[in-house]
């Protein structure tokens, strides 16, 4: 029986199979890694074939995660937007309260079947940690989560998810102290336990057959989301908007639209500050073809190649990379990348948040705030369907000091104190 | 053969010769400045050294242990440039004769330009590089290039490599093979595994010609003699960095380096 929420991509054209994508991907490895990054890529292969994964899987997707995941319209919300129509995929609905679970779930069984014990990943906003360090007690790994230090200060609670579950999280003090240096200090501890550890990583970015593998592990996002739509609203949208940060919870919204060539895909990368002050993490805007953290792609670099630190109010959202099919999709023109500032995305939080009753994540806000910017161009016949990747828990002491919504500086001050504790726990 | 390429092979012939192994030594470029880095380039040199690795520091070098990590950022905050690199490589070369390599990560050189890199490496008298993310597989356009500047290409193998992937790496290589002693990022060990002795010999079994040289986690004479037991030679860089980093001013770490080059060279002629 097919399965119904493990959909790789059925055309295989791309990446190719090297894992290119175009120009973008393949696979920049030391030789160190080269024997477990072609493992995986021999039992993804092997599980992609064999019924019994796709059993295994589905079984989890709906017992465990609760797919499919619902698709809401939000009419309140989408007066701000010039009156189109807009849903949301609620991928925030899916345990653990993001689209990372898809993913991790998948890789999580391939561990198994490489007989390999523990697992690390990197971890920018939490949610990558938290669905990898649920994934690991639920199959008895052993969990190593790798977080830059100032991400372990903004995402609080998801550090205390994630010990919480068992896991071990270490907090990354080189660098920018985030999402780069954490993928950075993941890749040097996978080089030194490589014969026992799988890297289970969370985005389309990293060495073939990475990018193509996570991809389909998400590809159920836009299969739904397309399939729900075509019922709900009796036609195809006229956009799919998601945010970008290494680009998972957009490729797996518009994987299952690319033929659909009248469904523009828009994807919303953090301007930070705004790009003209340099303080963005806008890859595809700003960025420049090179190599970081084991594929070509998009990268925010100086002329001689070093990685320049990225910045975005959204930890999930403040890398220097790109997945490389984003890459190739944004140079075949089959998709748009615009930037979404810290401020607009705050204001299309609050405005979710107060028109419909759902906080979203901050990164989740980039795509909303994208969607306002795309309904009002395509005016009240416009019909957008937006990722809703996570649901806001986690940024509400970010958010509450940004809108000023606690009581008392009092209040704000024993917060304050209690995050310090946290922290010095970290260490 | 042609350009230095010829120099580095007849530096780690001359050392066989002398039935020793080869002291190979690693320094990023621009530490602790990019005057200083120089001194320390030379001083090992002086001191020992056979051949040298002059790093190009990198923003994200993921296969450095925190010594070199520590290096490359005081080099890269210090404002290094890749024409710092290259005046490092040529003023080395130009005072000691001696065969001088670069070291570093892909990306910096893809964005610089393969042609022009390797042509202004060749220019200044470089023997060739060492790229450690580059794999055999995405390594043809840097190839192509090295060969016609006459600059070697050194590539890394490691325990986890299987022999048939050794095949294909000795194959494509030029200059020497770096054996990597453990699975792990550079620093410094208190053992270096049985896994080198291993891997140097199946490397050999792939009946290649190029030297086959030791490195990660040696520190100190003993281990450098242990490892000139086996191998054409003997790898150092962590053991050196640390001692610039440990000096309290830059005439304490030029002695520091010059003394462990010294014990160094002593070991790979087999004196532990």
């Amino acid at each position: 029986m097919p399965s119904e929420f493990f959909i790789p991509d059925p055309e295989g054209q791309v990446p190719s199979a090297d894992g290119y994508f175009g120009a973008f991907g393949g696979k920049f490895i030391p030789e160190a890694l080269v024997a477990a990054v072609d493992q995986v890529a021999v039992e993804y292969e092997k599980a992609k074939a064999d019924p019994e994964f796709a059993r295994e899987l589905d079984e989890l997707l709906v017992h465990y995660t609760g797919r499919p995941s619902p698709l809401t319209e939000v009419p309140r919300f989408a007066r701000h937007a010039g009156g189109a129509r807009v849903f949301l995929k609620r991928e925030d609905l899916n345990h653990t309260g993001s689209h990372k679970i898809n993913n991790v779930l998948g890789q999580a069984l391939l561990t198994k079947r490489m007989g390999k014990t523990r697992v690390i990943a990197e971890t920018g906003a939490g949610q990558h940690g938290v669905a990898t360090a649920t994934a690991c007690a639920l199959f008895g790994l052993r969990c190593t989560i790798y977080m830059g230090e100032i991400d372990t200060r903004r995402q609080a609670l998801n550090v205390a998810r994630m010990r919480m579950l068992g896991a071990e999280v270490v907090a990354v003090k080189s660098g920018s102290r985030t999402l780069k240096d954490a993928i950075n200090e993941a890749f040097r501890d996978w080089v030194a336990n490589v014969d026992h550890t799988h890297y289970l990583f969370g985005t389309v970015a990293g060495p073939h057959p990475f990018p193509a593998m996570v991809r389909d592990f998400h590809r159920v996002i836009g299969v739904e989301a397309r399939r729900q739509l075509l019922e709900r609203a009796g036609r195809l949208p006229d956009a799919a908007v998601a945010c970008v940060g290494g680009g998972s919870n957009a490729i797996g919204l518009f994987h299952a639209f690319i033929p659909d060539t009248g469904v523009r895909l828009i994807g919303c990368e953090p301007a930070g500050h705004g790009i003209e002050t340099g303080e963005h993490a806008a890859t595809l805007t700003a960025g420049e073809p090179g190599i970081l953290h084991g594929s070509r792609s998009y990268v925010l670099q100086d002329d001689e190649g070093q990685i320049t630190e990225p910045y975005s109010i959204s930890a999930g959202l403040d890398y220097p990379g790109i997945g490389p099919e984003h890459s190739y999709l944004k140079d075949s023109g089959r998709a748009e990348y615009r930037a979404i500032t810290d401020d607009a995305a705050m204001r299309a939080l609050r405005l979710l948040s107060e028109t419909e009753g759902i906080i979203p994540a901050i990164e989740s806000a980039h795509a909303l705030a994208g969607a306002l910017e795309v309904g009002r161009e395509l005016g009240p016949d416009g019909l957008i369907v937006v990722n809703l990747s996570g649901r806001g828990d986690k940024d509400m002491d970010t958010a509450a000091r940004y809108f000023g919504l606690y009581d008392t500086d009092a209040e704000v001050a024993a917060d304050a104190e209690s995050t310090a504790e946290i922290k010095e726990d970290a260490q | 053969m042609s350009g230095n390429i010829r120099l580095l092979a007849d530096t780690l012939a001359a050392a066989k010769a002398e039935g020793r192994s080869a002291l190979i030594a690693y320094l990023p470029a621009g530490f602790p400045t990019v005057d200083g880095g120089i001194e320390a380039v030379k001083a090992v040199l002086e001191a020992g050294a056979d051949v040298v690795e002059v790093g190009l520091p990198h923003s994200d070098p993921v296969l450095d242990g925190p010594v070199i990590q520590t290096a490359d950022d005081i080099a890269l905050r210090g404002g290094v440039r890749i024409a710092d690199v290259l005046r490092t490589v040529r003023e080395a070369h130009e005072a000691t004769g001696k065969p001088v390599l670069v070291m570093t990560y892909w990306n910096p050189i893809d964005r610089y330009g393969v042609e022009r890199f390797t042509a202004e490496l060749a220019q200044a008298g470089g023997a060739g590089c060492i790229l450690p993310d580059l794999p055999v597989q995405e390594s043809g356009l840097w190839r192509e290039h090295a060969e016609k500047h006459g600059l070697a290409t050194v590539f890394v193998v490691a325990p986890s490599s299987r022999d048939e992937r050794l095949a294909q790496i000795t194959a494509a290589g030029s200059g020497f093979v770096y054996a990597a002693s453990l699975m792990g990022v550079t620093g410094t060990r208190e053992t270096v595994g049985a896994q080198a002795r291993d891997l140097v010999r199946r490397t050999r079994a792939t009946g290649t010609d190029l030297p086959v040289c030791v490195g990660l986690g040696v520190s100190n004479r003993a281990q450098a003699a242990e490892v000139a037991g086996f191998a054409d030679g003997v790898i150092v860089g962590s053991a050196f960095v640390k001692r610039l980093l440990d000096a309290p001013d830059h005439a304490a770490g030029l002695r520091a380096v010059r003394e462990l080059a010294g014990e160094l060279a002593q070991g790979v002629r087999g004196r532990a």
